[in-house]
Order: C-alpha cells, then sequence, then structure tokens
C-alpha cells in the first residue's frame, strides 16, 4: 500500500462535458482503495457544457474534516489545455507544486517556462485525449489522465485506480478506460525515468 | 276564455328522500336509518346549507358502496370550518383536514400509502368548495388527476369564497354579484369571461369517470357516487349546492334553487369517461333562466322594483349560454 | 460498510433502510441526487414496499407525505431553499398536526437574487413551523441523523428537517460507514401513529382551534419540543451504541471546555473551524468551538454548559435577517451568561467559500478584542462603499455592478480569500 505522508490537494480544472467531477471522484475512490481517507467535490458554476468546471480532492492519512474549497493545491490536474490562457488557472498553486496537462505536446511546447521556473513546478503531460479515442472510441479523458497521476504522485497506485474505474463505470467502457490508463501510466513513468536520467546527467 | 293546456303529471316520490311507492332497494341511502349519517347533527352550518347537505349524501352513499371503508380529506372551506369546532367534530368517519390548497395531494398520500399497506380496500375521497378544487388548490388537483391517483375528489360548487364573505373565484358565474364583484358601475357583478368549465378540464385528464349532479336529485346524485366509488383511479364530481347566504336565497327554497339551475340549462347534469360524455341527464321542464335568477339575490339588479328585467341584454347573454348548453349536451333529450 | 460515496447516495441508502412506504419528490438543486437515487433503488426493486411519487410540486411533496403519515405509513421526502419556502404552508401545517415525517433539507440560499449555492437561509425560514431541526456536520453525521430521524420523530410525534449543507455536502464523495439494512433494522421499529386516520375508530385530524383553546394547544407544542431535548440525547446515545457511531448529541464541542474564545456554529464550516482551533491551539491561544446538531429545539442548557467559562463567543452565521444581523446568533445569546461577549460573523453566503484563512484571521481579531459585534466576513468592501455611495450621490445605482470577477470566472469558483 502506498502512504500519503500528509494531506495531498488536487485540484481539477476541465471544461463541463469533460468528466472533471468524476475525475475528482475517481481519485477519491482510488485513494479510499489505497487506504487514504479521501475527499472530492465540484465547485458550482453555472454547468453547461463546454463552460470551465473544477473540482477539488483531498487525499490525507487521517479523516478530512474541513469542506472548504482548495486554495493552496499541491497538483493541478488540467484536462483541457485551452483553459491555459487564465492566469488564474494556477492560482494558489504551491511552490514545487506538480501541474499535470492533458495534451500531446511536450511541457516545453506549453510556453509556462517562466512560471515553471518561478514556482519550480513540476510539470508533466500526455496526450489522454488521443489515448481515450484510441482505446474507449470517446475523446473523455478523466480516468486516462488519472493513469499519469498514478505514475506521477506516489499516493494511489495503478491498481487502486484501475479498481476505481471499474467501480465507477459499466463493464465495457471501464475495460477500456483501464487499458487507456495503464498506457497513460506508462508513459508518464517513462517520462520521469528520462527526466530523472538527464538530470542526473 | 282560459287557455286549455294539457295536464303533466309528475312523480315527485322519486323527487323525495324516500317513497312508499319504490322498492326497499331502489330508495335513497338517505332514506336508511342505518346510513352512516357521516356528519351528523351539531355542526355550525348556516340553515338551509346547499354544502352541508351535499356533503351529507355524498358521503353517506360512499360508506354504503364501500361497506365502511372511507377515509376523507377536507380542504378549507366552509365544510371544514363548521364541522369541526374544537373541541367538537360532526365527522363520524376518519376525517383529515390539512390546507386551502393540497386536499388533492393529501389524499393522494393516504391511497398511495393505503396501498403500500395492502389495504386498498380502503377507498378515499378528497372533498373542497369550489375555491379549493378551480382556484388555489387547482395545481394540486391537476396533479392527482395526471398521476390517475385512487381518489374520488368532490366539488361542492356554490360558486364563490363563502367562507371568507362570499368573494369571487373562478366558478363565480356571470353577473352574480359577490363581495369583489359588486353589482355596481357599467357591468354589475361578476364580469362574463370565457368561465372555467372544471368538470371539462376533469374530462380533459382522461379520467375515467367524471360527472356533474346537484342537491335536487338525491337519487342522481347517490347513484353517481356510487358508481364512482366502483371505478379506481382518479374520478372527478362536481356538485352544485347553493348558499343562502352567498346567493341570497331563502334557506328553505335550496333544493329548488338547485332544480331550477338544472332546468333552465345553466348547470348541465351529465357523467363522463375518459374525456367522452356517456349519459346525460335531461331537463324535466324547460324554463327560461329568469326563474332561476329570481330567487337570488346575487342577481337581484338584474331585476327592477316590480320584477321586471333591468337589464335585459344580461338576460339574453345568460340565455344563450344556457341555449348552449342544452344545445351541446342534448339535455332536452329527444323533445324538441 | 465503510464506502467512498456521495452524501447524497449514503442518504438515499439509509432513507431506504429505514423502510419508507411513501417517498415523494419534487427535483430542485441540490437535492436532486438524493430522491434520483431512492427513485432508482425503488424502480429496480432494491428498495420494497415503498411507493416513489412524482409529484407536481414541492407543495404536493409534503402533502403526500402527510397524507401517508396520517394513515399510519412512514413517509420521506427532501428539498431546498424556494422548494421549502412553496411548501412553507404545509410545513406549519405538518408541525402543527405532529405528524413524524423526515425530511431532508439540502441547505441552500433563498432567492431574490436567485442562488443554488450553500447557506442557511432556507432552514433558518422555518425554523419557528414546529419542526425538529437538526444539522449535519459532515457525511457520515448526515447518513446517522436521518436513521435517528425516523426513530425521532416517531418516538415523539413531531416531523424532523435533516439539514445538509447543499453541494458542500450533498455533492462531496467522501468516507461514509453506511449502515446495513440489518442494522438499521435493530435500531428503528415499525412505525406505530399516535394519531392515525382508521375506518374501525374514526378520528377528525385538523380541527378549527378557537382563541379559548388555541394558546394551550401552542403550549402543548412547546412542550413536546423541551422534552423531544432528552429524547434527542437519549436516541444519539443509543444509536452510537448500538450503531458503533459516532454520537451526535445536541451539541457537540470540541476543546471548548478551557476556551476563552469558542466559536459556534451550524453544519459543514464546523470541520474547518476545528482545524483552524487546532492550528491556534498549537500557538497557544485557548480557542474552541461548539457545534450544535439540534437548533430546534433549541438546546439553551446544553450550549450555556458547552460554552462554559468563555468570555467570548463568536457565532459564525450563515444565515441573514436584513435589518438586524445574524439568525443563529440571536438564538445563540439566549443561552449565555450576560457577561459573555458575543459577536456575529456573517460567512458563506450564497455559498461563498470561507477558507480557513478567513476563519483564523476573524478568530485572531476576536482574540485581541478587534472584532466588531456584526461582521461580513471577506466582505468587498471598496465594491459596496462604491456603490453606496453612488446611491447616494447620484439617488441610483451603478448601471453594471462591477463584479470584478477574472476572464473566466476563475476566481469565484476558488473561492474568495480574505482582503
Amino acid at each position: 500500500m502506498l502512504s500519503v505522508p500528509q494531506q495531498l490537494q488536487v485540484r481539477f480544472h476541465g471544461r463541463g462535458g469533460q468528466g472533471v467531477v468524476t475525475g475528482a471522484e475517481l481519485l477519491a475512490m482510488a485513494s479510499f482503495r489505497e487506504g487514504h481517507y479521501a475527499q472530492a467535490f465540484p465547485a458550482f458554476g453555472s454547468e453547461r457544457a463546454g463552460a470551465p468546471v473544477t473540482a477539488f480532492c483531498r487525499i490525507a492519512p487521517r479523516p478530512i474534516r474541513t469542506h472548504s474549497p482548495i486554495v493552496e493545491p499541491d497538483v493541478l490536474i488540467i484536462q483541457d489545455v485551452t483553459l491555459l490562457h487564465d492566469l488564474n488557472l494556477f492560482a494558489g498553486l504551491v511552490h514545487r507544486g506538480s501541474v499535470l496537462i492533458n495534451t500531446p505536446r511536450s511541457p516545453d511546447e506549453l510556453g509556462l517556462q517562466e512560471r515553471i521556473e518561478a514556482s519550480e513546478l513540476r510539470v508533466v503531460t500526455v496526450g489522454a485525449t488521443e489515448l481515450a479515442l484510441a482505446h474507449v472510441g470517446r475523446p473523455v479523458p478523466n480516468a486516462v489522465l488519472l493513469g499519469g497521476f498514478a505514475a506521477m504522485e506516489p499516493v494511489v497506485s495503478l491498481d487502486a485506480l484501475l479498481y476505481a474505474i471499474a467501480e465507477k463505470f459499466p463493464p465495457v467502457l471501464a475495460k477500456t478506460n483501464c487499458a487507456a490508463a495503464v498506457e497513460a501510466f506508462r508513459f508518464v513513468t517513462a517520462q520521469s525515468k528520462e527526466h530523472c536520467d538527464a538530470a542526473a546527467d | 276564455m282560459t287557455e286549455r293546456r294539457p295536464a303533466r303529471f309528475y312523480q315527485v316520490g322519486s323527487f323525495a328522500a324516500g317513497n312508499r311507492l319504490v322498492s326497499l332497494a331502489e330508495r335513497t341511502v338517505q332514506a336508511d336509518p342505518s346510513r352512516t349519517n357521516s356528519i351528523t347533527s351539531g355542526h355550525r352550518a348556516c340553515q338551509g346549507c346547499g354544502e352541508a347537505l351535499g356533503a351529507r349524501c355524498v358521503l353517506d352513499a360512499a360508506m354504503r358502496a364501500t361497506d365502511g371503508n372511507l377515509i376523507v380529506v377536507n380542504a378549507t372551506g366552509c365544510l371544514e370550518v363548521f364541522s369541526t369546532p374544537y373541541p367538537e367534530s360532526s365527522w363520524r368517519i376518519p376525517w383529515m383536514h390539512s390546507l386551502f390548497a393540497n386536499a388533492a395531494s393529501v389524499a393522494s398520500g393516504v391511497a398511495t400509502a393505503l396501498e403500500v399497506q395492502g389495504r386498498e380496500q380502503i377507498r378515499v375521497i378528497a372533498q373542497a368548495g369550489d375555491g379549493g378544487t378551480v382556484d388555489i388548490g387547482f395545481g394540486a388537483l391537476s396533479g392527482m388527476f395526471e398521476r390517475d391517483d385512487d381518489v374520488l375528489f368532490v366539488c361542492y360548487d356554490n360558486q364563490a369564497y363563502m367562507n371568507t364573505g362570499v368573494q369571487r373565484s373562478a366558478a363565480t358565474p356571470p353577473a352574480a354579484r359577490t363581495a369583489t364583484t359588486e353589482a355596481i358601475g357599467l357591468h354589475p357583478g361578476n364580469p362574463f369571461g370565457q368561465g372555467k368549465d372544471m368538470p371539462r378540464l376533469a374530462m380533459a385528464h382522461g379520467l375515467g369517470y367524471v360527472a356533474t349532479a346537484t342537491v335536487a336529485d338525491l337519487h342522481d346524485l347517490e347513484d353517481k357516487v356510487i358508481r364512482a366509488m366502483g371505478f379506481r383511479g382518479a374520478r372527478y364530481l362536481h356538485v352544485l349546492v347553493p348558499c343562502p347566504l352567498g346567493w341570497a336565497t331563502e334557506p328553505s327554497a335550496t333544493i329548488e334553487v338547485a332544480r331550477r339551475a338544472k332546468e333552465c340549462g345553466l348547470f348541465p347534469v351529465f357523467e363522463a369517461e375518459r374525456g367522452r360524455v356517456t349519459s346525460v341527464s335531461w331537463i324535466r321542464h324547460l324554463i327560461p333562466v329568469e326563474e332561476y335568477l329570481r330567487l337570488q339575490g346575487r342577481y337581484g339588479h338584474l331585476f327592477d322594483a316590480d320584477g321586471r328585467a333591468a337589464q335585459p341584454e344580461v338576460l339574453e347573454r345568460l340565455q344563450a349560454l344556457a341555449d348552449a348548453n342544452i344545445a351541446a349536451y342534448g339535455l332536452l333529450g329527444d323533445r324538441p | 460498510m465503510l464506502r467512498q460515496i456521495e452524501g447524497s447516495r449514503a442518504v438515499a441508502e439509509a432513507v431506504a433502510a429505514c423502510r419508507p412506504g411513501v417517498v415523494c419528490a419534487y427535483p430542485i438543486t441540490p437535492q436532486t441526487h438524493i430522491v434520483e437515487a431512492i427513485g432508482a433503488m425503488t424502480k429496480s426493486g432494491q428498495l420494497t414496499g415503498c411507493r416513489f411519487v412524482n409529484v407536481e410540486s414541492e407543495f404536493a411533496a409534503i402533502s403526500v407525505a402527510m397524507g401517508a403519515s396520517a394513515v399510519g405509513t412512514r413517509a420521506y421526502t427532501a428539498t431546498a431553499s424556494q422548494g421549502l419556502l412553496f411548501m412553507l404552508e404545509a410545513v406549519y401545517n405538518a408541525g402543527g398536526l405532529g405528524l413524524p415525517i423526515v425530511m431532508t433539507v439540502a441547505n441552500r440560499a433563498i432567492g431574490a437574487p436567485i442562488n443554488i449555492w450553500n447557506d442557511h437561509s432556507d432552514a433558518m425560514a422555518a425554523r419557528d413551523a414546529g419542526w425538529i431541526q437538526l444539522f449535519a456536520e459532515n457525511n457520515q453525521q448526515a447518513t446517522d441523523l436521518h436513521i435517528q430521524a425516523f426513530r425521532l420523530a416517531e418516538e415523539v410525534s413531531l416531523p424532523v428537517m435533516v439539514c445538509m449543507d447543499g453541494f458542500v455536502l450533498t455533492h462531496a464523495v467522501e468516507r461514509v460507514d453506511v449502515p446495513s439494512q440489518d442494522e438499521v433494522d435493530a435500531f428503528l421499529p415499525p412505525f406505530t401513529p399516535r394519531q392515525v386516520l382508521d375506518p374501525h375508530l374514526p378520528t377528525s385530524i385538523g380541527a378549527l382551534v378557537g382563541p379559548e383553546a388555541f394558546e394551550e394547544v401552542r403550549y402543548l407544542a412547546h412542550a413536546r419540543h423541551l422534552h423531544a431535548l432528552n429524547t434527542i440525547e437519549r436516541i444519539g446515545v443509543e444509536y452510537a451504541e448500538v450503531m458503533h457511531r459516532p454520537f451526535c448529541g445536541l451539541v457537540s464541542p470540541y476543546h471548548s471546555g478551557d476556551a476563552e474564545l469558542v466559536v459556534v456554529a451550524l453544519g459543514s464550516v464546523l470541520g474547518a473551524v476545528k482545524d483552524v482551533v487546532d492550528e491556534l491551539r498549537s500557538g497557544g491561544a485557548k480557542v474552541g468551538v461548539v457545534g450544535i446538531t439540534a437548533f430546534r429545539p433549541f438546546p439553551l442548557e446544553a450550549l450555556h454548559r458547552a460554552v462554559g467559562n468563555a468570555s467570548q463567543v463568536v457565532v459564525i452565521d450563515r444565515a441573514l435577517s436584513a435589518g438586524l444581523g445574524g439568525i443563529l446568533s440571536s438564538d445563540v445569546a439566549m443561552a449565555l451568561d450576560r457577561r459573555t461577549s458575543i459577536a456575529t460573523v456573517i460567512a458563506g453566503l450564497g455559498g461563498r467559500a470561507i477558507t480557513e484563512h478567513s476563519i483564523e484571521s476573524v478568530l485572531r481579531d476576536a482574540l485581541v478584542g478587534r472584532l466588531e459585534p456584526l461582521r461580513f466576513l471577506d466582505l468587498d468592501h471598496a465594491k459596496v462603499q462604491q456603490e453606496l455611495a453612488h446611491l447616494e450621490n447620484e439617488g441610483c445605482s451603478l448601471p453594471t455592478p462591477d463584479t470584478g470577477l477574472g476572464a473566466t470566472g476563475l476566481t469565484k469558483l476558488v473561492g474568495r480569500v480574505g482582503t
């Protein structure tokens, strides 16, 4: 079982229809499976397909009492790269926080260099929508992206995530989403290894 | 020389509560000493109250039809107020009063719960005045109709909010005086509008049984209640009940007034199933609307001190309404 | 069983396990997930012996529940905000008639202006209707309180409103120990009504009561509520023992025993307050918090005891009585000694986030005597001053309110941090 030494706060960003809220719930369920306390909840704007949507997930080793929104996230999961133009997207992200972005482009190509350096952020990208289209046939990247998250942060195992996906989705969707999530996991693992190897040089 | 007119004989007995000439089986429920007396004496209704009379007849008939297995939900109004002056109650049957607008919903809840309990042999009646039916109660009633809940809804229509001092409701007929449609100005009394034909609105919901009746024909009223209780699902019964106070009629004339409402054609008496009229109670002795209106002080402004028509055009319009009903429902039967 | 489950879903399962006979529902944000779940359970056959009635308005929903309850069947419904107000006449009616209905209120602000987010104005609007009102701090409590509510309602013959913060709790997926059917059956006996419509023993329910008897009838209602204070505690103790869940009585004190400053609040904000209390205590401040679970009947004595010798009480009030100030704080004041100072912090109206940072800031002010008697938390003073000045000078409102939201409105979603 993986441990979470202290509370980890994750904030999800996406657009209505991309399963942002479900993504946060999946992470909470995976965390529960892993033996942690977890809390997932959405921030509601007027939800219409295409409007920006924010959701939250807290993961902790002990009971989570607060229900306040996450103001200083440790991790941002960005499901829609077109949201990057919004300066407020990164509001509150802690120094040396992590960002997982759904895009086939590499972090260098996103024009975030200044921000990354200033806050010493760790940025990981994975083309989750492409993987979803390939495996599931639908451009819904939420579960897939979490595969990347599991590789990025040592708090939920891939197994726990796959379990959560199987709990949440009907059988066929679960199977295909799991396959895509596994591929995302492997992709990010490989990326991190490269990164580590490069840094070591 | 006096004009010779053919003599017509009516069997008065068929309108009376009970009749030696009628077999026991055909006598009314009211004629039976062992009737429930669902609403018993001691209530505070006005002398000659049509609603008290109507309620007694309807509920005693329903108790007969259901073998005493009946629960009644009552909307706010005269009937509820005069029957339960705490700590007394006139009701000898299980009875509940909640609010003005929700009798239909509460009754739906009772019926649903009885079904869940497996006690569907216990039947439910919701009852209200015209206000609690066509105005404030309409939303809830329509909901109950649409769900086809197993409730008979009975409207005692005295054509205004009587409990609160005779204010106009959507059931108030044109030209009638009420406290909010006074007999003053260019168009005294209630304006001529398109009306709100509640029985037809009930029919539009596709109900299994809809009927109208008056307190003048006891057999007819009881038969309709008994027939209604033979159906399951949402049903509607609309009963015309004159109010001596609000209509300014003689307390002793309540039944006569109700009879004339039917006999002039202004109040059609009929039955319908699934949106189609299935039977009509013919007018026995057609009278002009004037003979109905004259009995009522709420139409007093239509006549002058000598009893002549003071507003003949209004009378004409009311007569036209009656004529339209006669044509639409075939109220004269096969007579010319 | 321990589950990672949405609050609404946990509540739906708890209610289903209480074996209701009639559940009636009219949808309103944010209660919809509860009634949808119960509806699905009924349709799938998971919940048997229950009729799920889709009604045409909230007014119908409560009325159907009343009819069902009056004839001896356990009845449940759920609503929020505008819906609660639409049925308010019937809510008073049910309270007065003592029909033991249980209703979830997914607390939401009341318009105008229309607002779908969480505050306590809806429950406050019904506080005098004669219902028992319980407030859940988290989803475990929400689940537990619903089960206790049926038992409580039927024992004292009063309707019970279980309040849970809309969206914040209803839509939060968190760890809940959801009781099993067997566990609930062991705790909750079948419904035995105190008064019932029955052809075998006819009664009249809903009489007209005149001046000669009305006061006595109302006094008896009040007495019934006061008696319920003990019943709530007793049922809470039994529930904790039998169900092996945390005890939930009238009030829940946290570090208030030795506190000089005690925070009092209802609902989910208590979680954040506890985190802040821990933080302040670690720095040496003597701060505590008392959560009120039973708001009606109001636990004057229990609250007084819990506040103890604290010299200051700060009430976090999630509803506003325009023209006066807080609503909860008015009731709290009645429980305090005159020597205890009380300040009201109006917070979280219309779903505005209450952050730990803001709470801490307010309490630090209070600790150094810089908290005024009535404060609006995180109020944008510049904006309101601008508007007020414009009104004064021009005699009319600003043409378009400058809301100062970012291009995507993201600021409001993340939550205002105190300025």
